[in-house]
Formats: C-alpha cells, structure tokens, sequence
C-alpha cells in the first residue's frame, strides 16, 4: 500500500525519462540477481490507519499499565506525574523532527536546551561539566568505565553489589570487549561494606563504582567509602537517581570524578523501559574524554550569542577510531523532557518533591514494617524506595496483589539471591497515602494466606529450594 | 534591523536561567498527607544537601513560551527538505506518536511480571519476526539503543562467538568509506582496524580486502560493510567477498544506516551477512528527536545466536496448554549479557512496528524503490547546468538511496568549498546535505532525498544548487558569508572547543533557610 509517499504515475514517468532508464526495476540491476529477493516479503499487506490503531491499541490493552494498577515498582524507573507541558513541548515538530545538530546555525533551539540541560544537571550534581545525555542509565555506568581506562591506563574496576544489577552486568559486557576486570564488593546491612571496599581497591584499579541511593533504596555515605578511591589514585564514579538530588548531598560534593544515572524520573515516561536518557557529569580534568555531544558558547560572525557542539573532536565522526566513544544518536528529546520538567518544578518544587517523597516513603516504610509477615531489609535511611522481606514466597504475593489492582513492588530473587524473599517498594508523588494503607493490607493479606497455604504444602512435601 | 531578519528569530539568546527571579513557580505539588517527621531525623545531616539547587525560578507561560521560541530557532523536517545523507530524514508519521502515547505502552513499566506485560512483549516479538524477514536473518534482539550501540553487540558477539570456538582474533576490516561509529566501535571492543581501500567503481577493493586477509587471516574476527555504502552503491561483489571472510573464519557485519535503499528488494542475510543492525530511527520512521532516541536492533544467523544480549523476547506454549504466551528468557548461558537497562527503547519498537503494519509487504518494497528512484531523479538534475560542472557525481553509475557528489571543481574554479554551499542552502531554506563524508570524496555532498519527498521538492533544490552557483560565478562572497537569515550566522567553533563553556555560570543562590 502507498504510504507517506506522493509520486503519481505521471511524475514516475517524467522522472523515469530524466534518469534515463525504462523501470524503477532498471536502478536495481546493479543488484546481482541472485541476490535480489524476487518474491514479496512475507509480511501482511499494509493496512489503513484505523486498523493500525485498532491492532495496536488492542496489543497495548494487553498490558497492565500503571494507570489500570497502582504501582509500587521502582528498580530505576519510576510512575511520576509527567506535567502536561513536558508532553506539549517535545511533540512540537521543530524538537521531534530534527537531526543531530551538525548545522548549528538553524539548530540554535535545540543547541540551547542541550546548554541548558548540561547546566542543570551540573547543578544538581555539583560536579562542573556535562554532556547532553547517553543512551540510559546502565549504558552510561559501562561508558564510565571506558573514560575510567583511557584516564588511568589501568584495568580494574571494583563495584559495589549496591550499583543496579543491570548496570553492573552492562559493565561486564562491555568490559569484555575493553578488556577490563570487574570486581565485586558486597553489601553489609544494605550498606556498602566499607572494610571490604577498602581491601578491593589498589594501585591498579581505573575506578571505584557505588550507587546512591543504592539498588536497595539505603543512602550511601559516598565521602566515606570513595575515600579508598582516592588514596589509589582511582576515578571515583556514583551513579545517582536525579530525583534524590534535591535532598542529598550532591556527588560533586562527596569527592565524585563521574556522577551518571537513568534520567527516566525527570520527565520522562515508563515506555516499558525507553527511551529515556543516561545523564554523564564529571570534573574539568575529564572534559576531553566526555562520551556523548556536549553543547558549548559561543558567538557568530557579527558577536551575536550561539551555541554548537563543543569539543567534537573526541567524538566518532571525527576521530573514528581514537574517539572516545562510539556514540552518535542518543536521546535528545529525552534530555529536553527532563529540562522542561526541572523548569516546572523549579528550585524550590524540585527539593519540595524530595521532601514529599521522603515522608511519604517514611511512612509506607513504617507502616510496611508493622505488618504481619513483613519485616525492613535493612535499616538504612532511604529517600523513595525501601526493601522489605516477606515471610511467603515472594512471587506468589506479588500475584495475589496484582489480583487486587496493586503492583506491589520487585522482587530481588533474581538478581540478589541471598534475598529471595526481598521486595523492592518504590514511592512517587502518585502513591498518596490511601495508596500505601491499601499495599500494607494487600501484602498483609497476601503474605497470611500464601503461610496458611505455605505450611499446608510443607505438611506434603519438602520445599524443593531452601528459602533464606 | 533589515527586511530580511525575523525579530523574534533575532532576539538575543537568553537562558531559561537569565528569566528566573527567585519566588517564582510553576509546579504545585500534592500536600504530603502523611505524619512528617524532621528531615535530619530521617536521613543523617552529613548525607544531606545543604541548598536546593540552583534550577530556574519561572512561571508555567513563560516556560511554555521560552521553549516555544527556542523552537522555532530550529529547522525541522516537519518544515522543509532534510536531504542529510546516510540519515534517512523520511517523514514522521503521527500515527506512531498516537499509538506510542496509549497508557498501555507509556505507563507500563519495564520490570512489570511478562504475564501482566503480554500486550508489550507480543509487540516485540511481532517487531522482532518482521525485522527477521526484512534482513533475511533467523534472529532478532532488539536489546541495542541505536545504531552505534548495534555496532558494539555485533563486536562482542564476534569475539564471543570466536571465544566459544577457542579462537581469539584481533582484527577488524572496514572501507575507508565507513561511518566513523564503526571505527569508534572496533576501539571499544577492543579491537584494531584495519581500512580496506575503495575501488574505481566505489565498491571495496577485492585485491587490497584479499592482501587484507592474507597478511594473517587468522587474525580476521570480522569485516564491517555498509551495502549500498557511503557512496550511495551496491557493492557487486558482496558474494565474493562474504565467501573470502567466511574462509578466514570472520563473521560479516552489516551496517544498516542505509537500509531504506533495499527493503523488500535484497536482505542482508542473503548476501551472506551474519550480523545487522538496523536504525529504527531511519528506515522505520522513529523521528530524530534532535539527535536521539532512536533504536538499532540486531538480526543475527543461527552461528551467532547464543551469543545474543539478555533478556530475549520469547513466545512459548502458555502454561495452561492452551495458545501461547510471550516472554522474557533471561537463562542464556552463552549470552554476551546485557547492553543496558531492561529491555530496549520499547517505545521506538511500537513506532517503528506500526510503521511496518502501515507500510505492509507492498508499502516497503515501493518505499525502497521511491527512494531509489528519487535519488537517481535528484542525481540526474543534478547532473545538468552548472551543478554538472561545478559538483560532478563522484562515481558515476546509477545510485541506490543516495549519492555522493564532489565540490572539487566548484572550489578551484569559484573558491567555494562545500561548506560554503551547504550554508548558503540554509537562505533558501533547505538542510544542506551531509558534508565532508565520506572522507574519500574531496569536498564531498552526500544527498539522501527519501522517497516522502515530492518531485517538486527535488526540483526545488537542484534549482537552489543552480542558483547558487550562478551568483557564485558573480560574487563568490555571497556564500562565503552566508548564511544570512538563520537566527545566527556562522558561528566560532574552535572558540567553543579551545576555550568550552559548556554551562551557564550562576551566582551561588540565595540560603533557602532550611
């Protein structure tokens, strides 16, 4: 079916005799035949755009979304109220339809939300220089590491057990290709242990990784364990989640060289997990080996003010294979959300949300903890996401919740076995205090019939994996 | 101020920070509703930050109205010709941004249980089966987040699939006409390069790729291609060339910017391609955003298939024996792991999948040959007056979905170089083409018109370049100077580097008397 295309048989005709040929299929002849498909391609026909709408919108139906259920899970993306002007400003044409600025004088717009981002974000994590955004929040861990080597010319890293699963596995992929060698260090009390950090570190390590607040939603006290970073001599890289920034000290502050994490809480929605956009901040020392554009000041010809892409000598159309990171397209509109979601929040709404999301977290923590069959993981201070043990099988909580409208949390089975009867609660300012009344007594209930049931089963049969 | 200026375009920059008055708002929040407690006794003082930071202090219209303005200091595809090579700017459907908004996709989140995200992982699998077609590979992850992304998972799948075969090879081939994200990618995988010449016809020099070869074959890990490449060609002897490095035992990596030519005409898989990537954000219609987001999935062959990222989108038998169910498979012993955060840019996968239920079978294959035919259109006007004089075609055959001209006589005989024209485009509102790539053309043009744009549309542009020139044999300065109308003219770029200032300075904020 002809789709978004406008050439009638008249102008193939006279486009044709311009080229010079009989056919389209003549253009093709330099195909060699054998590798031509020569048959159509075994796809349904195209369809009109109410049925495309139709077929998707059924497939979206098919979802448990966080408007039909009331959401309780974190882990790096989190349900906040998106406002209505970020969806407003980034579906304009001139924003959503662009290039990459390489003509900076008809991309000033564009040029200039970047300069503004770059400078939010080193606001809030106090650390002088930032690019414009990476891919993700993971992704943007593993391009650290890189930064980490060329910087030190050594090729160890040691990461806290605290930093987001994926982000350490993405940092294990990628180490495999840059040649570098992971190392682990645990968590004490859900807190990074410090001794065992401070062992881990040496004369050869390029950079120490922790996360903050970490994986299991605990307040990390970065100054004190980036300490051992420092005397070696290695980068000291805190991924952070932007919506804490308005409450705790900022990286920049406790000795951080990279500050870096997922930006999907800063205007941007849960997409089941993208697009969103990795912020990359560092010091001055590091601006040279900065993955990603970076937008700069300038002026043009008659002194009027401008901006461009900075610094694009380090990048891949310009270095090929010196660059200092493979990175092209990134996540521009994403960037742009979040910079329109700082602007609605402002100063003082950005650390009042902080504020908000403490004390409503407080009190789910508190009232989490009373329940029956409930009990914290750990007792360090936290900001927006706590992790509790449950006494019954997590995932079959988890399904009862769901039966009741609630998506309890996520659990940490999976990627924390020695937690497998943990669970990840996330709080945004959407969760309102009948929300977290209506969790406490969901998992409350959950957690008793999956014990009646649990002791009638181990009444049968032995349980097949022992249960931490 | 002359005629010729739009004020508003013309207004000083000033930052959304050089609006801000401290006591000024747009966002009013909820109460928090729950007994508080002081802050310091909830988390300890030395963790905690002494000032909010310095973010700007505004009201709602005057930030709708500072990104309205800054908007239009931009140039969209929305508002004119985009013909930037190797880019693929095709019309953006607004049907996939209606589809992607539905809460279903934009509120679901990512670590939702896959028996209550059903909907979403049909989709990807849905996405996944039709890339699968289109490339002629057997499997798809959709894992990597654009096309540079796609480049580093085919690299670690290269060096994986050689590990598990006890093999560990150290280098990569690529044409000196490659896009510089395949370089950059072999560096981070933590490979060498090594550049294969082009020949006469602007396909890969066979004696160069077998001297190539032979120096240590055992050391090929992999040879990366873009076909048609950089030159807007179809390399003929592809064929040849797969069987020399599947004889050296490398894998063969498709680079997918330039796609749109062969959709529904030729796959890479049967060119004898073991790994591609695609650019959802290219040939399937996600828009540029200004640089991003985009997606490069991956269509891998069967060798290669155990390596893929984690977690893959599956379709099994439902538990309950009764249809089947979709899921993520997370248990890949061989895997190379992941590439980042849970499972891909989803929402690009929803535009970019009803743009290929739109386009059909039928809608791709005329999408390939519209562009096909749009650029030889293009490249035959072109071809006539003075653009055939001055900015020859640098390899003269007919061309797939772009072509790459010279400016090299234009410069010696008019002291223009490309830059010059390309910036002179802009007065007549056109985005000038990619310039100064691929690196073997000298003062190269790359153009890519996509098969959205009308016949008018190309007519209008070939009759801009002639017109330039002819005022250029008048009065080369003209476009030396330009642009003239744009929001700013030419800008200092080496400024910008040699001395960056890449944030606004503030004034420390007032204590907030917390």
């Amino acid at each position: 079916m002809t789709r978004y295309t406008s050439a009638t048989p008249d102008d193939r005709a006279e486009m044709l005799a311009a080229i010079g040929v009989e056919s389209v299929a003549d253009l093709f002849e330099q195909i060699p035949e054998p590798l031509r498909l020569g048959r159509p391609l075994a796809l349904p026909d195209g369809l009109s755009e109410t049925e495309v709408f139709d077929r998707l919108a059924a497939l979206a139906g098919a979802n448990a979304d966080a408007e039909s259920e009331v959401c309780f899970v974190g882990a790096g993306m989190y349900d906040h109220y998106v406002p209505a002007i970020v969806d407003a400003i980034t579906s304009r044409s001139e924003f959503l339809t662009p290039y990459t600025p390489y003509q900076p004088e008809i991309s000033q717009g564009g040029l200039q939300v970047m300069f503004e981002f770059q400078t939010a974000m080193s606001e809030l994590t106090g650390l002088p220089v930032s690019n414009a955004g990476l891919y993700e929040g993971p992704s943007s861990v593993a391009s650290a590491g890189y930064l980490a080597m060329g910087a030190t010319k050594r090729r160890r890293f040691v990461v806290s057990r605290g930093v987001h699963p994926h982000s350490r596995e993405t940092l294990a992929t990628y180490s495999e290709g840059y040649g570098a060698e992971v190392v682990e260090v645990g968590l004490e009390g859900g807190l990074t242990d410090a001794a065992a950090l401070a062992a881990a570190v040496d004369a050869e390590t390029a950079a120490v990784f922790l996360q903050s607040p970490n994986f299991l939603g605990a307040v990390e006290d970065v100054e004190a364990l980036g300490a051992a970073a420092k005397e070696h001599g290695a980068l000291l890289v805190v991924a952070c989640d932007p919506m804490t920034l308005g409450i705790l000290k900022p990286p920049g502050a406790c000795g951080a060289d990279i500050a870096l994490g997922e930006g999907q809480p800063l205007g941007n929605r849960l997409d089941f997990g993208g697009p969103s956009f990795g912020f990359f901040c560092a010091t001055e020392a590091q601006i040279r080996r900065m993955p990603g554009r970076i937008a700069g000041e300038t002026e043009d010809v008659d002194g009027r003010r401008g901006f461009v892409l900075a610094l694009q000598t380090r990048e891949q159309h310009i270095r090929r294979e010196k660059a200092t990171n493979n990175i092209c397209t990134a996540q521009a509109l994403n960037a742009l959300a979040a910079m329109v979601h700082l602007a609605w929040l402002g100063r003082q709404g950005f650390r009042e949300l902080g504020e908000l999301l403490v004390q409503r977290t407080a009190y789910a923590r508190q009232r989490l903890a009373a329940v029956e069959g409930v009990e914290l993981l750990h007792e360090a201070p936290v900001v927006r996401e706590f992790a509790v043990r449950l006494d019954a099988p997590v995932g079959a909580v988890l399904d009862r919740c769901a039966e009741r409208g609630i998506a309890a949390g996520y659990p940490l089975g999976r990627e924390y076995p020695e937690h497998e009867d943990g669970l990840l609660i996330a709080i945004t300012e959407r969760r309102s205090r009948e929300q977290i009344d209506q969790l406490a007594e969901a998992l409350g209930a959950a957690v008793a019939a999956e014990r009646g049931e649990f002791v009638n089963q181990e009444l049968t049969k032995a349980p097949t994996e022992a249960v931490s | 101020m002359t005629l010729t200026e739009t004020p508003m375009q013309r207004e000083r920059a000033m930052t959304i920070y050089e609006k801000s008055k401290p006591g000024r708002r747009a966002a009013v929040l909820p109460d928090a509703g729950v007994p508080e407690a002081p802050l310091a006794e909830l988390i300890p003082a030395h963790l905690l930050r002494e000032q909010a930071p310095n973010l700007p202090e505004i009201a709602e219209p005057e930030i709708v109205r500072h990104y309205n303005k800054l908007s239009r200091r931009n140039f969209d595809l929305d508002s004119g010709f985009y013909p930037l090579g190797s880019c693929t700017m095709k019309h953006n459907p607004r049907l996939n941004e209606r589809v992607a908004a539905l809460p279903g996709h934009a509120r679901l989140h990512p670590a939702q249980d896959p028996r209550r995200a059903q909907g979403a992982l049909e989709l990807m699998w849905l996405l996944q089966e039709s890339l699968s077609e289109i490339c002629g590979l057997p499997h798809v992850s959709l894992q990597p987040s654009a096309g540079s992304h796609g480049e580093l998972a085919g690299l670690l799948l290269t060096r994986a699939y050689h590990a598990d075969r006890g093999e560990e090879r150290t280098k990569v081939l690529a044409p000196d006409t490659s896009h510089g994200t395949n370089p950059a990618s072999v560096t981070m995988a933590g490979y060498e390069v090594v550049k294969v010449a082009t020949n006469e016809r602007g396909g890969v020099e066979m004696d160069d790729l077998r001297a190539k070869i032979d120096e240590d074959p055992d050391q090929v890990a992999c040879l990366m291609l873009t076909n048609p490449n950089t030159l807007g060609l179809f390399d003929e002897n592809i064929a040849e060339i797969a069987s020399l490095i599947h004889a050296a035992g490398g894998t063969l990596y498709y680079d997918g910017a330039n796609l749109n030519a062969v959709m529904g005409q030729s796959r890479p898989g049967d060119m004898g391609f073991d790994i591609v990537h695609v650019n959802l954000h290219k040939s399937f219609s996600q828009p540029h955003g200004g640089g991003g987001p985009g997606a490069g999935p991956i269509a891998v062959s069967d060798r290669i298939e155990p390596f893929l990222p984690r977690p893959q989108v599956v379709r099994r038998e439902a538990d309950n024996g009764h249809g089947l169910s979709f899921d993520l498979d997370h248990e890949r012993p061989k895997s190379i792991g992941r590439l980042r955060g849970f499972q891909g840019n989803f929402g690009v996968f929803v535009r970019s999948y009803a743009y290929i239920l739109s386009l059909g079978a039928d809608g791709l294959a005329e999408a390939s040959e519209t562009a096909v035919l749009n650029a030889n259109y293009l490249k035959a006007r072109l071809a006539d007056g003075r653009a055939g004089e001055r900015l020859p075609i640098a390899f003269d055959r007919h061309c797939m979905h772009e072509f790459v001209l010279s400016g090299k006589p234009m410069k010696k005989e008019l002291g223009l170089a490309t830059l010059d024209l390309a910036k002179r485009l802009l007065d007549f509102g056109f985005h000038p083409p990619t310039v100064y790539f691929p690196l073997l053309v000298d003062e190269a043009l790359m153009v890519e018109p996509t098969e959205t744009e009308t016949k008018e549309s190309l007519d209008a542009f070939a009759a801009a370049i002639e017109q330039i020139l002819e005022e250029a044999e008048g009065d080369p300065e003209i476009a030396k100077q330009a642009p003239y109308t744009t929001p700013v003219r030419r800008l200092d770029e080496v400024k910008a580097t040699r001395h960056p200032v890449v944030r606004q300075p503030l004034q420390p904020p007032p204590p907030t008397g917390r």
